[in-house]
C-alpha cells in the first residue's frame, strides 16, 4: 500500500474538528440531522454522530439517502446498485447536514439535494465531506470540508473506514498503468 | 452483479444472481411507493409503450404505473384499437411504435416468442408482459419477492402450484424462478393440465395429481386460475368437480405448515381454485403481490433502461 494522504489517526481528527464546525455552525439550532450519501458518505455521517452525540450529551440522528433515482446518467452506464433510504424522522423545517466521503463533480450532491427534498423542505441544508478532491461540474461547495485535495481528473481517491474496510486511511492512486 | 441486459424477455435464461439483483433493486422501489412523494425522475423524458395484443388490465395497469412512478412518459396500446385489425404485421406495428421514439415497448402476446422475435429488431428495449403459455417473467418475480420477503429466504422451501399448468406461464416462469433460486417445487391439478414432462424442466420439479400429497409440508401455495380462454377442449367434467377435488378450502389448509403463504396470480374465482375463507384468512399474500408487482415492474423497467458496461460507484 502507498503511504495514504489521511491516515488513522489524522482522519479520525479530522471527523472530530468537522463535528465541532457542524456544532459552531449551526449554535441556534440544536435539530440538525445527519443524512449521508449511500453509500461512502454513510459510515462517515455515522461516524460524525457518533462524535457529536458525545459533544452534545444527546443521540443525534442520522440517515441515508440513495441518490440513484437522481441521477443524470442512467443511460450512460450499467444501472447501479441501489442501497436503502433511512430519512431520521421529519426533516421539514430542519438543518440537514449532507455528508459524503468525497466531493467532485458536484453531480452526486445536485442528485442528493434533488432526492432530498421529495422527504420535505428543511430549513437549510449544509454540506459536509471528509475529501475535497476539486473538477466541479456544477456550482456546489462544502460547508465543511475534512480535507483539500488537490487531484488530477485520471487519479482516483480511495477512502477506507473502520466499518467497511478494516481500517482509517485516505489513498490517492495515479493513473492505473 | 453488474446488470447487462437490455431487454426482459422469460426467466429461463436468466442466472440466479441476475434475478437476485432484480429482487435487490424492488426492495428498494418498494419503500418509494410507501412514501409521500411516490414518484422519482429515474426515467425522465423516456417514453414507455404498453403493446397489448392481448387483453389485461392488471398488468397494464402495474406496467403503466411503474412507468408514471419512474417519471416516463406511458403510452397504451390495444389490439381491439390497433391497425393488427387491418391486417397489419406484429413486426410492422412494433416498428411504428420505434419509430415514434419509443424507449421501452412491454408487450402481452398470445404467441409464445412474440417478445424474443421483436427484441430481434427493435432498437428499443423489450419487457415481456407475457407471451402465450410461454412465460410472464414480472410475474414469476414478483412471486419470487413476496416469498422472500415474507419467509427471508427461497433456498430449501417447499412451494406447491396447484391448478392449469398446462396453459400457464405464469407456472412456468415461477419453475424458472424458484428453482433456480433454490426451491422444491410441486406442481398439482388433474393429470389433463399437469403434464408429467414438466418434471425434466429442473431437477428440484415434481409432479403429482394427488392433492393430499402436494399440500403436505409445503411452505408456499400458488394457486393458478383455470385459463378456460386459452383450452382448446374442455380439460376435466365441471367447475364444481375441479372445486371438489383441487380447491383449496380451509380443510385442506390443515395440511400445509401453519405459517404457510397462499398466492394466486389473479384474478381469483372464489369457489373454484379458492375459497373465500382462504383467500381473505391471515395466510393469504394475494394482495401484497399486487403491491409488489408494481415494484418488481419498475425495478425491471429501471434496470432495462440502464446503459451497458460497467456499473461506476458514487
Amino acid at each position: 500500500m502507498p503511504t495514504p494522504v489521511i491516515d488513522a489517526l489524522t482522519l479520525q481528527r479530522t471527523l472530530q474538528r468537522i463535528s465541532h464546525e457542524i456544532v459552531e455552525r449551526n449554535p441556534d439550532d440544536s435539530q440538525f440531522v445527519l443524512v449521508g450519501i449511500q453509500r461512502g458518505g454513510v459510515p462517515v455521517a455515522r461516524r460524525l454522530a457518533a462524535i457529536l452525540a458525545d459533544i452534545l450529551g444527546r443521540p443525534v440522528p442520522c440517515g441515508a439517502i440513495d441518490v440513484t433515482f437522481h441521477r443524470d446518467d442512467l443511460d450512460r452506464r450499467a444501472a447501479p446498485v441501489i442501497y436503502p433510504t433511512e430519512i431520521p424522522g421529519d426533516i421539514n423545517g430542519r438543518t440537514v447536514v449532507l455528508v459524503d466521503d468525497v466531493l467532485y463533480t458536484g453531480r452526486t450532491i445536485r442528485a442528493a439535494l434533488d432526492a432530498l427534498h421529495e422527504f420535505g423542505r428543511p430549513r437549510r441544508v449544509q454540506l459536509a465531506v471528509l475529501v475535497d478532491r476539486g473538477h466541479r461540474e456544477l456550482p456546489i461547495k462544502a460547508d465543511f470540508v475534512g480535507k483539500n485535495i488537490p487531484t488530477s481528473v485520471k487519479d482516483s481517491v480511495e477512502v477506507q473506514l473502520m466499518e467497511s474496510d478494516g481500517s482509517d486511511a485516505v489513498y490517492l492512486f495515479g493513473p492505473a498503468a | 452483479m453488474t446488470w447487462n441486459r437490455k431487454h426482459l424477455l422469460d426467466l429461463q435464461n436468466m442466472a440466479a444472481a441476475e434475478i437476485t439483483h432484480v429482487l435487490d433493486t424492488a426492495r428498494e422501489f418498494k419503500t418509494v411507493g410507501e412514501r409521500s412523494i411516490k414518484k422519482v425522475p429515474a426515467l425522465r423524458g423516456k417514453t414507455v409503450v404498453n403493446f397489448f395484443v392481448e387483453p389485461s388490465t392488471r398488468t397494464r395497469i402495474s406496467f403503466e404505473l411503474a412507468a408514471l412512478r419512474l417519471s416516463a412518459d406511458v403510452i397504451n396500446f390495444s389490439a381491439e384499437a390497433s391497425s393488427l385489425k387491418k391486417g397489419e404485421t406484429l413486426r410492422d406495428t412494433a416498428r411504428n411504435l420505434e419509430a415514434l421514439n419509443a424507449d421501452v415497448i412491454i408487450i402481452r402476446h398470445s404467441a409464445s416468442g412474440a417478445p424474443h422475435f421483436l427484441a430481434r429488431f427493435l432498437n428499443a428495449h423489450v419487457v415481456n408482459a407475457g407471451d402465450g403459455a410461454h412465460e410472464h417473467p414480472t410475474q414469476g418475480l414478483l412471486d419470487a419477492f413476496t416469498i422472500r420477503e415474507r419467509k427471508g429466504r427461497i433456498e430449501g422451501l417447499n412451494v406447491t402450484i396447484l391448478g392449469d399448468i398446462l396453459y400457464s406461464r405464469v407456472a412456468r416462469s415461477n419453475i424458472w424462478a424458484l428453482t433456480k433460486l433454490g426451491a422444491r417445487v410441486t406442481l398439482c391439478g388433474p393429470p389433463t393440465l399437469v403434464p408429467k414432462c414438466f418434471e425434466s424442466f429442473a431437477p428440484n420439479v415434481r409432479v403429482t395429481w394427488n392433492i393430499d400429497e402436494a399440500l403436505k409440508g409445503a411452505d408456499v401455495v400458488n394457486l393458478l386460475r383455470i385459463q378456460h380462454e386459452r383450452q382448446k377442449a374442455s380439460m376435466f367434467p365441471s367447475t364444481s368437480e375441479y372445486a371438489a377435488l383441487f380447491g383449496l378450502n380451509e380443510a385442506r389448509m390443515k395440511q400445509v405448515k401453519p405459517d404457510a403463504l397462499i398466492m394466486h396470480p389473479g384474478p381469483i374465482n372464489r369457489g373454484v381454485e379458492i375459497d373465500s375463507s382462504v383467500a381473505d384468512g391471515l395466510q393469504s399474500v394475494i394482495l401484497e403481490q399486487v403491491t409488489n408487482g408494481l415494484a418488481v415492474r419498475m425495478a425491471t423497467l429501471f434496470l432495462v433502461n440502464g446503459g451497458r458496461g460497467f456499473s461506476v460507484a458514487g
